[in-house]
């Protein structure tokens, strides 16, 4: 079907493909350069696979928020508070199934605050997730007193962090179990056309009869919640609830998503290319470690990428 | 007149093939009060933003003062004198009369630092050369609305500007504020300022202006001074000699002996809509007419749920109804195509399809999933009964043209399937041909029983369409006419600015 496909191509801005091209760049880049540092090992792989795992998952959501023209700053606040809260229920004894309820729910009511200070006291986006930014991180200090709380529950710890099914490590499990619900969400579903309606024009969009706040503050509740889900994973990779879980991560997050082809303005949303981008900013820092660069300048290298991503994502103006 | 301020000579302008302007001339006298009137799509809103830098021509030469000039931007357009007054104040509200008029290029003491008194008294004395009552050092958000425009105009003049254009200057003030705007014209005339004046308020034109040019569908009609013309010559200059045959008016039966569908009452709304009473039948196609500004868009704007009701009553088959939002209006039977398809209508990154089944994602999905066959058919349906040119249904909209564009604003509303259609200038920058299959739709649609109500500042589609006119004035309504009882569009244009 030589017209179909040449529709596909046409229909496709070069933005949009940009990041699978990208990844394969830097992918072959890596294998070649740092072929004998181990780069391509199947035990390398799965360790990029295993340290992007949070960044992918928080990024699926935050393609929601920004395909609706919001931000959120508060996600990696959050995974820490969620971990935090997580451990300490563990701790107490509760059992597996409490523990994973308080951390999805505390994600879940940040995200609802956030969504419900954007959607309905119309405080910008930018604001009020910096704030609880602030808040969140400063919660998971305070209750503790900045101590971490260690995690001893074994089938927690295989669930959430260091277990294997099949070969597979449970990690790569939960990222592909999100971005697959994220995808249909976003593509099959009325909600994911009435996210990027609202996104697109939102004044249009409430002509239509969409009901813009509702979907804004349903979109913070994505984020919050996977948010807290990524901060649960951190928890049981590491053993243990601390405070400095996801320092950072908000700007990996945002770069995922633009890199992703994920319009700034809202509108244009993909979640595989956020996956691709969540991926190769992995690869990156995987890459610039076996290289043996530091981390001060790993946060120089993701920087500049997320400066390129927005330069060169940006939208050509249109007529 | 002796001096020649501006001329525009052979202008030609066209926008993806469509020729909007051809070989226009147009040429205004210095110190002259010159208006610019015609149709919507007549070509003067493109004429004047030729002159003022926001498109180019594609041929044809501006003269100023003598000198031809190129104009290729907003700041070539400054450099050369012309300035516009725009309908949204450029002014900032917390800075005082003289702080806006020489934002950005303020008089510097020796030192370098901004030399206040002279700012001010320069300000001070360009308000009292032109009789105004104001200080150069009032707060802009102090000072009456009316006065805000009178300063944008001293601006644009205390920045070297020989030709002032105005659109609509006087929509947004009343009848004493409009009074000090002719007195401030008169003023500016003396000084020797040209300017250049669009409106459609007839009676306004004939008091301030020296003499007119008409244009219509991109083509000089005629310009004459004033004293020459009546009203009724203005009118048939602006409508042309006859009707297109696609505008022809078919009568159509509507029974007007079974209740009303629709029911409104007293209806107040905003600063706009002030007392507003109908009654819309049932297959019955309403117009509204009026001016801009008199109110029409603003009360289907309450009766849709985007605007909030502030009295008045309305009845759907007899039951008073509550609209608190759009959702409410559209499970209720109502649907809005608005007027400005652009912002408030479309998704223009989006394709025809997505836009297309916004409404009803509902209705083309099961529990959880967005079903694509059945999307795939209503989409294509639409496409082929409104003749909607496109490659395929997934085409970026902001790609097809405006009359496209606005057939599938309406599929997606049709696809709703609504009682109430109701259109905001469903034809604005639409091309004819798209225009005459618009309008069939909307005879089609009141054919199958639907009642539809049109707002247009065209009159002849108004009457190419509507079994009754109704004729708004400043928020009420002064008269509704049965079709058959208007000879011609001067009847209309005549109720519409005699009222």
């Amino acid at each position: 079907m030589p017209s179909k496909m040449s529709n596909f191509f046409r229909n496709m801005s070069w933005r949009n493909y940009i990041v699978y091209i990208a990844f394969i760049f830097v992918f072959i880049f890596f294998s070649i350069y740092l072929s004998d540092a181990g780069f391509l090992t199947a035990g390398n792989l799965m360790s990029i696979a295993r340290q992007t795992a949070m960044i992918t998952i928080m990024a699926v959501a935050m393609t929601f928020v920004i395909s609706t023209g919001e931000i959120d700053l508060s996600v990696g606040s959050t995974a820490a508070l969620s971990a935090m809260t997580t451990a300490l229920t563990l701790q107490a004894g509760m059992g597996i199934v409490a523990a994973v309820i308080v951390g999805l729910a505390t994600g879940f009511i940040i995200g609802a605050i956030n969504g419900l200070l954007v959607s309905k006291v119309l405080i910008p986006s930018f604001l009020v997730t910096l704030a609880m930014m602030e808040v969140g991180r400063g919660i998971a200090m305070w209750i503790t007193g900045t101590a971490p709380v260690p995690i001893l529950h074994d089938t927690y710890i295989f669930l959430f962090g260091s277990g294997d099914i099949l070969g597979i490590p449970v990690l790569l499990i939960w990222t592909i179990i999100i971005a697959v619900i994220g995808f249909i969400l976003l593509n099959k579903t009325p909600f994911g056309r009435q996210t990027l309606a609202t996104g697109g024009n939102e004044k249009a969009a409430l002509f239509t009869g969409i009901k813009t706040a509702r979907i804004k503050l349903s979109v913070f509740i994505f984020t919050g919640t996977m948010a807290g889900l990524a901060g649960m994973l951190y928890a049981g990779r590491l053993e243990a609830g601390r405070y400095t879980f996801g320092q950072g991560d908000e700007l990996s997050v945002i770069t995922a998503v633009i890199l992703g082809g994920t319009s700034l303005a809202g509108g244009v949303g993909s979640v595989i290319g956020t996956v691709i981008g969540s991926i190769m900013i992995g690869t990156i820092n995987n890459g610039l470690i076996l290289m043996g660069l530091d981390v001060s300048q790993q946060m120089i290298v993701l920087g500049i990428i997320l400066i390129l991503a927005v330069t060169f994502g940006k939208k050509s103006k249109s007529t | 007149m002796s001096q020649i301020a501006l001329q525009m000579k052979g202008i030609n302008k066209a926008f993806s093939g469509v020729k909007v302007l051809k070989k226009v001339n147009f040429e205004v006298g210095k110190g002259e009060t010159h208006a610019l009137m015609g149709g919507n799509g007549a070509g003067k809103s493109t004429l004047m933003k030729i002159l003022t830098g926001v498109y180019t021509l594609d041929s044809g030469e501006i003269i100023i003062d003598g000198k031809s000039v190129e104009i290729n931007n907003p700041n070539d357009s400054n450099q050369a004198g012309v300035a516009m007054i725009f309908q949204e104040f450029s002014l900032i509200p917390k800075l005082t009369v003289a702080q806006n008029i020489y934002l950005n290029r303020e008089p510097r003491t020796n030192l370098g630092f901004i030399d206040d008194s002279k700012m001010n008294a320069e300000t001070q004395r360009l308000l009292d050369e032109l009789d105004l009552h104001i200080k150069a050092t009032d707060l802009v958000e102090d000072i009456s609305v009316g006065y805000w425009q009178m300063t944008e105009i001293v601006k644009a003049i205390s920045n070297n500007a020989k030709i002032v254009i105005m659109d609509e200057p006087t929509s947004t003030l009343s009848l004493k504020e409009t009074e000090k705007l002719f007195d401030m014209i008169d003023n500016l005339r003396k000084k020797g300022i040209t300017i250049i004046y669009i409106s459609h308020r007839m009676d306004e034109i004939f008091k301030v202006c020296d003499r007119i040019t008409i244009l219509r569908d991109g083509e000089n009609v005629i310009t004459e001074r004033l004293s020459e013309l009546t009203m009724d010559d203005v009118v048939q200059h602006i409508i042309g000699g006859k009707l297109k045959r696609t505008f022809v008016w078919e009568p159509r039966e509507v029974d007007y002996t079974k209740p009303p569908l629709l029911e409104v009452r007293n209806l107040q709304s905003g600063d706009k809509v002030k007392n507003v009473s109908f009654d819309l039948y049932r297959g019955e196609i309403l117009g509204f007419a009026g001016l801009m500004g008199s109110g029409r868009s603003e009360t289907v704007r309450a009766l849709f749920g985007i605007d909030k009701i502030r009295q008045g009553t309305v009845c759907i088959d007899g039951k008073e109804i509550v609209v608190n939002n759009p959702m409410d209006a559209m499970k209720l039977g109502l649907a809005l195509v608005p007027e400005d398809r652009r912002e408030q209508g479309l998704i223009l990154e989006h394709s025809v399809k997505e836009n297309m089944i916004l409404p009803i994602l509902k209705k083309v999905s099961n529990k959880f999933f967005v079903q694509e066959r059945k999307v795939s058919e209503v989409v294509k349906d639409y496409i082929q009964r409104l003749n909607i040119k496109t490659d395929n249904e997934d085409k970026i909209i902001s790609l097809l043209s405006g009359g496209n564009q606005q057939k599938v604003v309406l599929s997606k509303w049709l696809a709703n399937s609504p009682d109430i259609l109701i259109l905001d200038e469903p034809t604005s920058g639409v091309d004819i041909g798209a225009k005459s299959e618009i309008l069939k739709v909307i005879r089609e649609l009141a054919d199958q029983g639907k009642s539809v109500i049109v707002i247009s500042s065209e009159i002849t589609e108004l009457l190419a369409v509507s079994d009754r006119l109704i004729i708004y004035h400043q928020g009420t309504i002064a008269n509704s006419i049965p079709r058959e009882n208007l000879k011609a569009e001067e009847d209309v244009e005549i109720a519409i600015q005699n009222v």
